[in-house]
């Protein structure tokens, strides 16, 4: 278990001050000065000796994606977009950073902003999150006002200004090139990669898109070294991270925790233990709804990190844990799944927009039991012709699932179709 | 330059290009609905999708840039299975109702779904159906049948510069459309029927009329602006049955304006089918032979300088050249191809062509239009203006009444006073012209008409002149018509002959036998009714109304003949149809009247009298070859007798939609100039009333 002294987010449920005097108590802003004199360089070299990886889901290597930036500008600014559309169903980590330590947003997106060139932030807020755009933008004004933020953030000479934004509430915005579309004002439709968004992102500029967690981690790991950054977790899983810890558990809580850390153990000691004790288990979904879940077998000896995840074919996705006990109906809440991607394709690209339907209804039909060992089959063939099929990863989010679903529970899904015969036209 | 190895065959292409395009240059074909060559490049059909080396997924090979030393696998069973999934998912919504719909026989869709596609359907859900709204009397809607290809979407914003379509919800619910129902408000909307690949977006007035393979394709020349768009003419037996565009990268590349796609069905109302002659106060129905003896009689009464001739708005270079022919041998120099009453001096051809050339126009970096409306007088050409202007930074003036241009141009003023104030540098738009390196300026061919308009005419020379137009490397100095004829006519010398009248005096009571060749934009009301007026033309329009005597002529789809564009190209048309009943080719008509008139023309074919044509004039000869001219004479054209005036330019026709015989006779047409009432604001010349 993690020790308190080595939690990133010491006020992560609100119990102190969230304002600039309470976050300096805690130690942010305090020697930014000296942090941004060792030189955008030394700073990305620092990240990626971390070992700090992409918190949004994706897993990639936060230095490494840095580092793409332009070091020169051939005239065009570079940009940091700070992803907080935080959508996933299940994953509530940003929620409570931007509630509850919003200066180490702010604080962190000054020294992405600095080491990788750009004097402009975005932070794209997700739409529902009212209250928390609200205490966000008091956090940037209340930098504005300290002079931690604008021509001369923090006393560094380096002008840097935040601008909050706030999405509409579309899950697809959470993607970072629909992000980019969505912050010029367009539609939310993810862009076809390459080109980058580090060659061309925000309006045509080099821009790097980073997860709230990310950018609000990186304070603490530039102050404490990335050696007791890298010392926490596993190899290549380093670190620490909020798990978001939701369904049948005697206390859903969120909890920052290393990473690597066996599944079993994260629910017992922190959410009180599976509802009816472990045996009463079912099924986890380990990452938020588009990580394939985890049936019982599964869940007794998971890591939760990165690697080991990805080893049993789900993901450590948003570190969104949602545990089912024996008394879900585990199909059913899949296809509740499946009606939220349908529902949240943008439509852009075949495989996606058709077949998203097509698997939620087919799905709708295996739940009422109104479907042969045929449809499963079919549905099997549904799912491979959509995932790795489109332009972004929303194809395989919706696919995953099923997919998950089959790997870990195909009994269960047998069962509700072996009995089934299609009705036969009145002869 | 990239080496790529497309199914072993190894082909070097331009770095930047596409893994598709190097596909293609592999000879490899790849299925595809949205990408398209002249749009930007959305990647979402999914249906180009290849495989690459060392590259864990399937690409999209329309986004994919090329890298050296890529292997691409165009034809594996991974390949085959994901363009398997793709054309299965486009088809599980799509409307299976191949047999009442008007793509059928030329749809992408059907195409593709024959390599692809599924013998039967797995699909038992319920499909997808929304509802048609109406684009106006073009394009006809069927969105269930749509595939969100978004090419229509891109076309609109990015061509035609109206961007009035897009998507709304997203998802399954994703519909493309106007926002709010709307008729479609480009002059290029007919181009999104030959872009959509599939049955959503069909032609309205073409509905149900015949499929694909029934009809008799035919190449031709487009004559109802002076761009000389390049055309297929689709006809049924004695029948057009629609025109399309054909592409020539060097005039319309792919697109057509909606007058010339969609006038077709004024080619087969108010026709002239058979000779007229007037008896009192009626014109009656005559023979051939009744006509050419009336005309012999009054001809041969007057004097050669009391007859004349004036050609029209839609003449070939062909019959222009016969009837010059026989003037000249009746000893009349009384002729003039500018039906509108223009003045002005056309000695030399770089003072009457588009000099600089339509696809020159994406050279130029500043452009300065002066009494002209190019979005309404040659919406393709204006296509080209707006590529030019996408493609880097362009500083575009315009003096004239204010449009909608569909680019950003900086509006100077309404009058010929901002002429004198860029020679004298004291306009702002001075210094931008002076900076640029490539300037051009294009002169409406409406200016040219005013009374003044030699005087204009002079001062654009001048102007050119001063800020650097006329090089030999560079031609600025263009002159953008609005009459397919008119190059031709002054390529011929259909001019005045020395002490000859011009359209004017013709018109004002300067000849007693006036002969009107299709003259029907010309004053008719002028002519004083002592005037006897021989009308030889397709349709029963102005100039019929005040013939004494009718010739019935060939409309453009029913001869085959030569027709010069704005810039000086020589393209040539081909016959699609007879003309309907007793109506001939115009240079038979005149060859004939020649005969009656006792002075036969050397030419008894077509063959013969091109021949004639190709000595007198030797750029006819070689249609195919076109020569951008340098500019030579800094002196300029004359100015005339009138003085420049201030009265401000004037739009060159009431509306884009009627102006001439063909698009007014046309019902469609009619039905645009209603669908877009004076409350519209894109301001189709009607709002003033």
């Amino acid at each position: 278990m993690l020790n308190d002294s080595d939690r990133i987010y010491q006020n992560l449920y609100g119990a102190g001050d969230w304002h600039l005097p309470g976050a300096r108590a805690r130690g942010d802003y305090a020697d930014i000065g000296q942090i941004l004199a060792r030189g955008r360089d030394t700073i990305i070299e620092e990240v990626k000796a971390s070992g700090m990886r992409g918190r949004g889901g994706a897993g990639f290597p936060t230095g490494m994606k840095w580092s793409f930036m332009p070091k020169q500008s051939d005239g065009r600014p570079s940009y940091l977009v700070v992803n907080a559309d935080e959508s996933e169903p299940g994953t509530c980590k940003d929620r409570d950073i931007i509630r509850n330590e919003p200066h180490k947003l702010v604080e962190g997106s000054l020294i992405a902003g600095f080491a990788m060139g750009a004097h402009t932030g975005f932070i794209y807020i997700r739409g529902e999150y009212f209250n928390e755009a609200a205490r966000l933008q008091t956090a940037i004004d209340e930098a504005y006002a300290a002079g931690l933020l604008g021509p001369d953030a923090a006393g560094t000479g380096w002008a840097f200004d935040l601008v909050l934004h706030r999405g509409a509430g579309a899950y697809i915005c959470g993607e970072e090139s629909a992000l980019l579309e969505s912050l010029e004002g367009k539609k939310g439709m993810p862009r076809m990669k390459p080109p980058f968004p580090a060659a061309m992102g925000l309006y045509g500029c080099p821009t790097t898109v980073n997860n709230v967690e990310t950018i609000a981690g990186i304070p603490t790991i530039l102050r404490r070294g990335a050696a007791w950054f890298s010392g926490l977790g596993r190899p290549k899983n380093s670190g620490t991270k909020i798990f978001c810890i939701s369904g049948h558990v005697n206390r859903p809580c969120n909890v920052e925790e290393e990473l690597g850390i066996p599944l079993r153990e994260l629910i017992e000691t922190h959410a009180g233990g599976v509802r009816g004790g472990w045996d009463n288990l079912q099924a986890i979904i380990p990452g938020g709804a588009s990580m394939p879940i985890l049936n019982k077998t599964m869940c007794e000896t998971q890591l939760m990190d990165f690697d080991s995840l990805s080893a049993v074919r789900s993901g450590l996705g948003s570190g969104a844990v949602i545990v089912m006990d024996q008394s879900a109906d585990v199909v059913k809440a899949i296809w509740r799944l499946s009606k939220f991607f349908k529902h949240e394709s943008c439509g852009q690209c075949t495989p996606c927009r058709e077949g998203t339907g097509w698997m939620m209804r087919m799905m709708d039909r295996i739940v009422q039991n109104q479907a042969s060992m045929a449809d499963i089959a079919l549905l099997e063939q549904v799912c491979a012709q959509v995932a790795g099929h489109t332009i972004c990863a929303f194809g395989d989010a919706a696919a995953w699932p099923i997919q998950g679903l089959f790997r870990a529970l195909r009994p269960l899904v047998e069962s509700r179709a072996v009995d089934y015969q299609p009705a036969l036209a009145a002869a | 330059m990239a080496k790529v190895i497309v199914d072993g065959i190894e082909v070097e292409i331009a770095n930047g290009s596409s893994v598709l395009q190097a596909c293609e240059a592999a000879g490899k074909e790849i299925p595809r609905f949205c990408y398209h060559e002249r749009l930007s490049v959305a990647g979402n059909c999914r249906m180009c999708l290849v495989e690459v080396e060392k590259m864990p997924k399937p690409v999209a090979s329309c986004g994919q840039p090329v890298a050296d030393g890529m292997v691409v696998f165009t034809d594996t069973e991974n390949v085959r299975r994901a363009r398997r999934g793709v054309m299965e998912f486009l088809l599980i919504n799509h409307p299976l109702d191949c047999p009442i719909c008007d793509q059928g026989g030329e749809c992408d869709l059907q195409d593709e779904a024959v390599s692809y596609g599924r013998d039967t359907s797995r699909y038992d859900e319920a499909k997808r159906a929304v509802s048609q709204p109406d684009w106006g009397p073009l394009v006809k809607t069927t969105m269930t049948r749509c595939i969100h290809c978004t090419r229509c979407i891109r076309f609109s914003t990015e061509i035609a510069g109206v961007p009035e379509l897009g998507a709304t919800a997203r998802g399954e619910s994703m519909q493309v459309g106007t926002y709010v129902e709307k008729a479609l408000s480009s002059e290029l909307s007919g181009n999104l029927i030959d872009l959509c690949p599939v049955g959503a977006l069909t032609a309205k007035p073409y509905a149900f009329t015949a499929r694909p393979w029934e009809l008799r394709k035919t190449d031709s020349v487009d004559v109802l602006d002076a761009g000389g768009a390049n055309i297929r003419i689709d006809a049924r037996g004695a029948e057009v049955l629609r025109i399309l565009p054909r592409m020539n990268d060097a005039v319309n590349e792919e697109w057509l304006g909606d007058k010339s796609r969609f006038s077709v069905d004024g080619l087969k109302r108010r026709r002239l089918d058979q000779p007229w002659l007037r008896d009192g106060a009626r014109l009656r129905p005559a023979t051939w032979d009744e006509c050419f003896a009336a005309i012999a009689a009054r001809i041969k009464a007057v004097a050669p300088s009391r007859i004349g001739a004036i050609a029209g708005d839609l003449m070939d270079v062909e019959s222009m050249f016969a009837l010059r022919d026989l003037f000249t041998s009746l000893g009349s120099g009384n002729l003039d191809c500018r039906a509108d009453g223009a003045r002005f001096d056309a000695s030399q051809r770089q003072f009457y062509v588009f000099n600089t050339s339509i696809a020159g126009i994406e050279d130029a970096d500043a452009i300065l239009i002066i009494g002209s409306n190019p979005r309404h007088e040659a919406p393709v050409l204006n296509a080209r203006i707006r590529k030019r202007y996408l493609a880097s930074p362009t500083f575009i003036g315009h003096i004239g009444l204010p449009h909608d241009l569909t680019y950003p141009a900086m509006h100077l003023g309404t009058d010929p006073s901002v002429l004198a104030a860029l020679t004298d540098g004291s306009h702002p738009f001075a210094a931008t012209l002076r900076a640029a390196k490539t300037p051009m300026l294009i002169l409406g061919a409406g200016a040219l008409a005013r009374p003044d308009g030699a005087a204009l005419h002079a001062a654009a020379w001048a102007l050119a002149a001063q800020f650097n137009m006329l090089r030999a490397d560079w031609h600025g100095f263009n002159i953008l018509h609005h009459a397919a004829a008119r190059v031709g006519g002054l390529d011929l010398g259909f001019l005045p002959a020395a002490g000859g009248q011009d359209t004017r005096a013709m018109l004002d009571g300067g000849v007693d036998v006036l002969w009107l060749l299709g003259a029907d934009n010309a004053d008719i009301a002028a002519i004083p009714p002592e005037t006897f007026v021989i009308y030889q033309g397709h349709h029963g329009d102005a100039g019929a109304a005040r013939a004494d005597v009718i010739l019935p002529g060939a409309a453009y789809t029913e001869k085959d003949g030569i027709y010069v564009n704005t810039e000086g190209r020589v393209q040539q048309g081909f016959i699609a149809v007879k003309p309907p009943g007793s109506a001939r080719e115009d240079w038979r008509i005149i060859r004939a009247a020649s005969a009656s008139l006792g002075q036969p023309l050397v030419y008894d074919t077509l063959a013969a009298l091109r021949t004639r044509l190709a000595a007198a004039h030797p750029h006819f000869a070689a249609p195919a070859a076109f020569r951008r001219l340098a500019a030579t004479d800094l002196q300029g054209p004359a100015p005339g007798q009138v003085a420049l005036s201030n009265a401000p330019f004037t739009a060159v026709a009431a509306n884009y939609y009627q102006t001439d015989p063909i698009s007014r006779a046309s019902p469609t047409m009619a039905a645009c100039v209603a669908a877009h009432s004076p409350a519209d604001n894109t301001n189709f010349g009607l709002a003033a009333e």
